[in-house]
């Protein structure tokens, strides 16, 4: 009877042995691209305000940011985040040139500083930003804004 | 004797300690875009300088308050939402006469399509638009006028570009944009100190 037995034709398990290839090939992926986070926030995660003419910032090495918001433990006042600690105005020059050593000569006048400011800061506190960046011929400026219609800012 | 042979590492978890790292690099990657509002501040001017002498007509002033409003040429008050097409209307009016412009090494704003009255702009070129807040205006207030501000610039780049080479102004060569940034719809935003 053996003779009529059929086979048992299973289908072949699917080879999984390149399978730690295309995991390795994402995990270069994503160790190339990603980016540690080098500041962490001392003050509250600033909520931007929406913009729509926004543009890109390009080249981010070559971008210092500053941070304006509240305080974590909520004493009133807008506060001022430069690398890693809270800092006041009068340091922004001294925050600018240590950010100007970093880079090479040629590259200074295309430093931009980008105010990572929350939406219920004052305009007098960017204010003395600005005067302290202007003083110091750091001219390119960038508000950093999320994408979306302008009018929301107003509704809160 | 005969050499053993070493035996094969067993290379199945391979995966398993691939994907746990692929994981990590998953969840700790920020793929966001910085984006925002690009300025240039303007420099330093020396002590003496004396500020040139302007036409009232072609200063077009906003001026915020601390409770937010917002003020246009001294008297009208505005919704941000209505800021953009004044500004329009301001910067693109062309009322200049060939005469007063050639004074200037102007000549009539031909591009312009705005309703060329006399009490206005007169070229796109001489339009200033002076901005002014009070410390206590609340930044999202002043991105949004300052979005307004610049959107209406866009536009009417915009509304050049493709008039004139059929593109927007994004798309055009960068000689291009800066013909139009110089000469055509130069964009001057001068910011005065706020009040405190």
């Amino acid at each position: 009877m053996s003779k009529f037995q059929k086979k048992k034709k299973g289908t072949p398990g699917i080879s999984t042995a390149s399978l730690p290839d295309i995991v390795f090939m994402l995990l270069f992926f994503f160790m190339v691209t990603t980016v540690m986070r080098e500041t962490t926030l001392k003050i509250q995660q600033p909520k931007l305000p929406q913009a729509t003419e926004v543009k890109k910032l390009e080249k981010k090495s070559l971008v210092s940011y500053i941070y304006v918001g509240k305080s974590k433990d909520g004493t009133p006042g807008d506060k001022i985040q430069l690398n890693d600690r809270i800092s006041n105005v009068g340091d922004v020059k001294s925050f600018i040139f240590g950010e100007r050593a970093k880079h090479k000569e040629e590259d200074i006048p295309f430093l931009t500083t980008s105010i990572k400011a929350d939406m219920e800061a004052n305009v007098g506190t960017i204010t003395d930003i600005k005067i302290e960046l202007r003083d110091i011929n750091a001219l390119k400026l960038n508000y950093s804004t999320r994408k979306g219609s302008a009018l929301d800012n107003m509704k809160n | 004797m005969a050499r053993r042979d070493t035996p094969e590492i067993n290379a199945g978890s391979m995966a398993d300690i691939a994907f746990l790292l692929l994981i990590f690099f998953l969840v700790t990657t920020t793929m966001d875009v910085d984006t925002g509002i690009s300025r240039k501040l303007p420099e330093k001017q020396p002590e003496d300088m004396v500020p040139p002498i302007l036409k009232e007509k072609n200063v077009f002033e906003v001026n915020i308050n601390r409770r937010n409003e917002i003020l246009v040429e001294g008297d009208q008050y505005m919704k941000v939402d209505e800021l953009r097409e004044a500004t329009i209307k301001f910067i693109d009016n062309g009322g200049g006469t060939a005469e007063a412009l050639a004074k200037e090494d102007l000549t009539v704003c031909s591009w312009c399509e705005g309703e060329k009255d006399p009490a206005s702009s007169d070229h796109p070129k001489k339009a200033i638009i002076s901005l002014q807040s009070d410390r206590g205006t609340s930044y999202a207030t002043y991105i949004s006028v300052q979005n307004e501000l610049v959107a209406a610039y866009s536009f009417l780049r915009n509304r050049y570009s493709n008039a004139k080479f059929g593109k927007d102004f994004d798309r055009l060569s960068s000689e291009q944009q800066k013909e139009i940034k110089t000469d055509i719809y130069p964009q001057i935003i001068s910011e005065a100190e706020p009040t405190k």
